[in-house]
This record gives structure tokens, sequence and C-alpha cells, in this order.
């Protein structure tokens, strides 16, 4: 009977001995999943990449917080990045993305900024059979090159400005003539070949059409081509040259009804123009402003996924210092958001199971639909998101405030004729 | 189209005074020591930083700070000349080629590191200059202006002081200006440091118009050497004619084909020029 009272002293041991088998067993059912990309932290995209990084991280830190991802076989994935800074340059990123698939064991990728980048990085996760997520990268050619694992978050570049042309006919309806000036590389080129096809389309007349090498500074020569008066300036391209474009535009008292250009206007920073970025009009893939719900999600018959607008909004400035998101922020988490929402479905993180997920994947976030072109002709393709057109206007403490001009159902202030320029 | 060509015209040639001022730095250390400063590129873009720094960090007035800036680009151009140049002074022009390469990757390796590679901007208006059908914008008539400042004062001193003096004698004949006592290891150094001065000052100048990265200054280095053969390498006026019938091309040819044929006129005119009067429009015959 004495030797009883030992038993439970045995029992805990015996449970002593058994737990630290027992605590591997435990992490064990936690996953790490590695999230690999190239961020351009340097070099001319700088701007673009730091918020689209900037809004990765937001999804990641978010997901990771909420406990991560419970699989079908019971084991939690959370979520980690690995990234290199590829100086925005394009002779990187495919050494860099090799790098990640082959040493840092990247489970998914996510594109760098940019389509001339992106589509690089693209030829690479093909090859070594990893689902890349790109964003901030529009150019529609990437995903006519028979890649099957490249899905697009953006509206494709084939669609960026055309609504722009839409508003100036409602705007003056006088204007007949359009000036186009954009960057010679991949993505502003897709834009701008479909921008004129379509103004044409409308009966436009194309008065200058014309392109700026990559870091163009000096655009004298192009402004001073543009004919006047002329119905519309549009094109640019990335975020350093369109603001100096726009400003050079400005400093020239150049006049127009509409001044619609790339990338830049919906950029925060934009704003640091002062009254040069006053009247100019932006194409965005998302704003603050959006009306993305799960109410609207239910009349177009679809699910919701995901955080709100308002929380997306109110978590980001909350964590970068008040720094309103944009929609390269917006794109930066929606891409991680979607492959928590493949991985989630598919119970795995296998690259065929998430893969059949993405294909079918039809439902809206608070960036917008989703639905990608699963036709071997465009896979990947983005076919649901649709753009919205913002407009620089004065607001009520007379500084530049950024307003949803287009479409009108989700416009927040009426856009103006660009005041003439004296 | 006569608006067009009269308002591109002006810009370029506003554009080309700047040019010549960055060429001048370039043929004048050629002119006196035959070296082809490669670093000459990169020193442009630290008159670049240098002024943006002032402006940003201290408030300065831009144009004082071009001023500071090209100050400070003599010492920075003794420093250059005395550790990467001098000791190759006399060696075959390869030697010097690749010492101011090193240093030129130096400059672009530290101003990576330290500045990273973004774009950046002086923030600062002089309003727009109206006349006709011209639309001006104040920077650039200023730096114009600035640019013309630059090259009467080196004419100044190239012409009426005694290390001026000095200098053209040892452009002229070295081993000469030697035995008349000239110190010509002091005046190369001095020449190199002008050299650097000029850079700097055009460099800032530039950056008071148009956005810039520590690589900005390779643009206007290859604009250098294309505007030294076309008024003659070695022969600081030359430069700030070549300036002008460079910017002046770049205001000419987009009024009659797309910008993109710029490059390919003028290239094609280095090689006419190279071809029929390899010393320049002002060199030797």
């Amino acid at each position: 009977m004495k030797s009883l009272r030992w038993y439970p002293v045995i029992l805990l041991v015996v449970l002593g001995l058994l737990l630290p088998g027992a605590a591997p067993s435990a992490s064990a059912a936690e996953k790490t999943v590695v999230i690999g990309f190239t961020a351009s932290k340097t070099g001319k995209f700088n701007v673009e990449a730091t918020r689209q990084i900037n809004g990765l991280h937001l999804w990641m830190e978010q997901v990771n917080a909420k406990g991560g991802i419970k699989l079908a076989d019971g084991t939690v994935a959370k979520f980690a990045d690995k990234y290199y800074d590829d100086e925005s340059k394009k002779g990187r990123v495919q050494e860099l993305y090799t790098k990640l698939i082959s040493a840092d064991k990247a489970d998914f990728l996510i594109s760098p900024y940019s389509s001339p980048l992106a589509d690089a990085s693209a030829v690479i996760a093909q090859q070594y059979n990893k689902i890349m997520i790109t964003t901030g990268a529009a150019s529609d050619s990437t995903y006519k090159k028979g890649f099957t694992l490249v899905y697009q978050t953006y509206t494709p570049a084939s669609r960026y400005l055309t609504g722009a042309v839409d508003l100036l006919g409602k705007l003056n309806p006088a204007a007949k003539t359009l000036a186009i000036v954009h960057e010679k590389d991949k993505f502003s080129t897709d834009v701008v070949n479909a921008l004129k096809a379509y103004a044409e389309s409308k009966g436009y007349q194309i008065a200058l059409f014309e392109g700026y090498d990559s870091g163009t500074t000096d655009f004298a020569p192009f402004i001073n081509k543009i004919p006047q008066p002329v119905g519309a300036i549009m094109g640019g391209g990335h975020f350093a040259d369109t603001t100096t474009f726009a400003k050079q535009l400005y400093e020239k008292k150049i006049n127009a009804s509409m001044i619609a250009l790339l990338v830049a206007p919906p950029e925060p920073k934009f704003a640091e123009l002062g009254e040069a970025c006053i009247s100019v009009v932006g194409s965005s893939q998302w704003e603050p402003a959006a009306k993305y719900s799960p109410e609207a999600a239910k009349k177009l018959g679809m699910e919701y996924y995901g955080i709100s607008v308002a929380d997306f909004t109110k978590s980001y400035q909350a964590k970068y210092g008040g720094e309103t998101p944009s929609y390269h922020s917006a794109g930066g988490y929606v891409a991680g958001l979607l492959l928590q929402k493949a991985i989630e479905q598919a119970g795995s993180t296998d690259t065929a199971k998430v893969k059949a997920v993405l294909d079918g994947m039809n439902l809206m976030t608070f960036y917008g639909v989703i639905k990608f072109d699963n036709t071997p002709k465009a896979h990947g393709l983005q076919v649901g998101h649709d753009m919205v057109y913002i407009q620089w206007q004065k607001g009520k403490d007379g500084k530049p405030a950024k307003e949803v001009v287009w479409p009108a159902a989700a416009a927040t202030a009426s856009a103006f004729v660009c005041p003439v320029r004296k | 189209m006569w608006e067009q060509l009269a308002a591109s015209l002006t810009d370029g040639l506003l554009l080309g005074f700047v040019y010549g001022l960055a060429a001048m730095g370039l043929t004048l250390i050629w002119g006196v020591m035959s070296v082809i400063n490669l670093a000459h590129g990169p020193v442009i873009a630290l008159g670049m930083f240098g002024t943006y720094l002032l402006f940003t960090h201290l408030g300065l007035n831009p144009y004082l700070a071009v001023v500071i800036v090209a100050v400070l680009g003599l010492p920075a151009g003794f420093l250059i000349y005395g550790v990467a140049v001098h000791r190759v002074i006399n060696a075959p022009h390869l030697s010097s080629l690749l010492a101011t390469f090193a240093v030129n990757m130096i400059i672009i390796g530290i101003g990576t590191a330290v500045f990273s590679t973004s774009p950046q901007n002086i923030d600062f208006s002089m309003g727009t200059l109206e006349a006709g059908p011209l639309t001006v914008p104040g920077t650039r008539f200023v730096a114009a202006f600035g640019a013309v400042l630059f090259t009467a004062g080196l004419y100044l001193f190239l012409y009426f002081s005694r290390p001026g003096k000095a200098i053209r004698a040892v452009a002229n004949n070295r081993r000469a200006a030697e035995l008349m006592g000239i110190p010509s290891s002091l005046i190369l150094a001095l020449s190199f440091g002008l050299g650097t001065m000029l850079a700097t000052a055009a460099g800032g100048l530039i950056a008071t118009f148009f956005p810039f990265t520590i690589l900005s200054g390779g643009i206007y280095e290859l604009k250098s050497f294309v505007i030294c053969v076309l008024g003659g390498l070695g022969h600081p006026l030359g430069a700030l004619l070549g300036g002008l019938i460079l910017g002046g091309l770049e205001g000419l040819v987009p009024t009659f084909m797309p910008v993109s044929w710029v490059p390919v006129v003028e290239f094609g005119l280095f090689v006419l020029v190279l071809l029929v009067k390899p010393s320049g429009l002002m060199g030797a015959k």
C-alpha cells in the first residue's frame, strides 16, 4: 500500500519523459509556408513596390495572428516571407526567383512590381512548377504565353484607360482629339495600344501618339508637339516619369479638357505636386472609397471573402503611420488573400490542388471581383476586376484631395474639365 | 509648325548651355593632362545630390546650394586627382582611363548604398516665362544663365589670372612650362579640381529642373563626349558651342521626326565630325 503512494510520482515522471517527445509532434502539426518575391526597394519602381509589399506584409501579419490556415490533414499553415531587392531591374529578377525557389524553398510566389519584371519572373515560376500571383503587373501579354500557374490580380492593361475615353465623352462631348504620350515599356505600350483602338472606335482623332524611353526626365520635346487646343492628353508610364510629365505639362501651361495618366495619380504621393496635380485623372485598380461589400457580392450572387474595405484601410493606416493605402497596397494584400483562400479551400499547399481552386475562383473581396480566365488562350488573365477613375480636386482645406469620378455608380464627386492654365 | 519649332528650339538651346558647362569640365581635364575622365558622370550626379541635400536639409536656396557645391567640387577634384590620377598621369592613356573608371564605380557604389537609385527631385519653382509662343520654366532659364556665368568665370580665370595662365601654359607644353618654373603637378591638380567643379555645378543646375538618381550623370557624361568632339577636345569655348549645337538638335529634330530619332541624329553627327574634322569645330587644324 505504501508503494502505491509513489504511483502519482512515477506517473508524472513517465509523463515528463513522454512530453518532450510529444512537444515536437505538436510543433510538427504547424507548417511554415514560404512566400517568395522580389521587391523594388530601390530604383524607379520604389514608390509603387514599397506600397505593394506593405500590403502583402499586412496580410501576412493578419493571417498569422489569426492562427494561420488549418489544412485537411490537421496541419496548421502559417506564412513567412523571403524576398530580395530587384533594384527595379528586369535583369536581376530571374536569378533572384530561381534562388527563392531553389535555395530558399519558397512554396508560393508573388510577382515583383511592374509588367516587365513580373513577365520575367513568371517564366521561372512556370519552369519550377510554382504558383505565382501577380500584382502590380497589368500587361495582357504575360498571360497569353501558355503559362498555367500564373494568376493576375490587376485589371489587364487593355482595359486600363478606356474608361477615361468614356469619361471624356461625358465631360466634354465637343472634344475630338487625343494626344497620347507614353513610356515605351511593355505595360504602358499595351495600355495605349488598346486605348488608341478604343478612342478611334469612338470617333476620336489621335493628334499625337509617341513613346518615350524609360527613365526620361525631359518631356519638353513631347509637350511641344502636343497641338493646342487638344481634347485630352493621356498616357504616361510609371510613378517617377509620369509625375515629371504631369509637372512639366503644368509648367508649360498646356491646356486640355482632360489629362489622364497611368499609375502615378492614384498614389497619395502624387499630391506633392501641389497645383500641378489638380484636375489630373488617373485610373486606379482600387480606392479606399470603393463600395465592395458582402451585400454587393450577394446581389451579384457570389461569395465575399476576407476583410472589409474599411477594415483594410484602417488596419493599413494603423500599421504604416497613418499612410492611406493606394491600389498598389491593396494589390499586395489581395495577392496574399487569394493564396489564403485557395489554400484554405484546397485544404492543402499542393500546387495542383491550389491551382484547381484558383482556376475556378469567382468571388468578391475588399479589392473587387476576382475571376481568372482558365482557357488555354489566356490562362490566368484577370477577367472579373474593374478599374475606377480618380481625379485630384481641391479639398475643403484648399489642399489636393483625391475623388473617385468614374464609373458614375462609384463616384464620390463629379469630374470637372481642366481649368485653363494661363 | 513654326510655333512648335520656336518653342522646341528654345528649350533645346537653354538645355544646351548646361550641357556645354558639363562638357567644359571634361574638355578642360583632357586639354591640360590628356586624361579621359570616366568619373565625370558620377561627379555630375554628386553635384545633383549635393544641391538636393543642401536644399532639403538646410533649406538653402538651390542656386546658392549650386555655388556651394561647385566650391566643394574643387577640393573633391584635388582628392580624385591625388588618389587616382597623379600616379598614372605619365602612364599610357589606358591606365588613367581605368583609374578614373575605378573612381566612377566607387562613387556609384557608395552613392547607391547611401541614396539608393530611387529618383529624387528638387521641388523648387521659379515660375514660367512667357513670350509669344514660348513658355519656358524659370528654372531652365536661370540654369542657362548660371551656365553662362560659370563659363565667363572660367574664361576670366584662364585668361586674366596667374594660375589660369599657368594652366594654359601647361596645356600648351608641360615641359616648357616646367622649365619656366611653373609647378606642373600643382597646376594639373588645379585643372582637375576646376573640371570637377564645373561638373558639380552643371549637375546642381540640372537638378533644379529634372529629377535624378546617382546614375543620372551617365547620360550627361555621354553627351559631354559628343560635345567635346563636336567643339574640339581640350577647347572650353568649343564645349559651350558643342553644347548649344547638341541642345539645338534636341530641339530641332523632334519637330520633324519622332523624339526617339534624336540619339540617331546626334551620334550620326558625332561620327561625321570624327570623319570630316576630327579636331572638332574649334580644335586646332
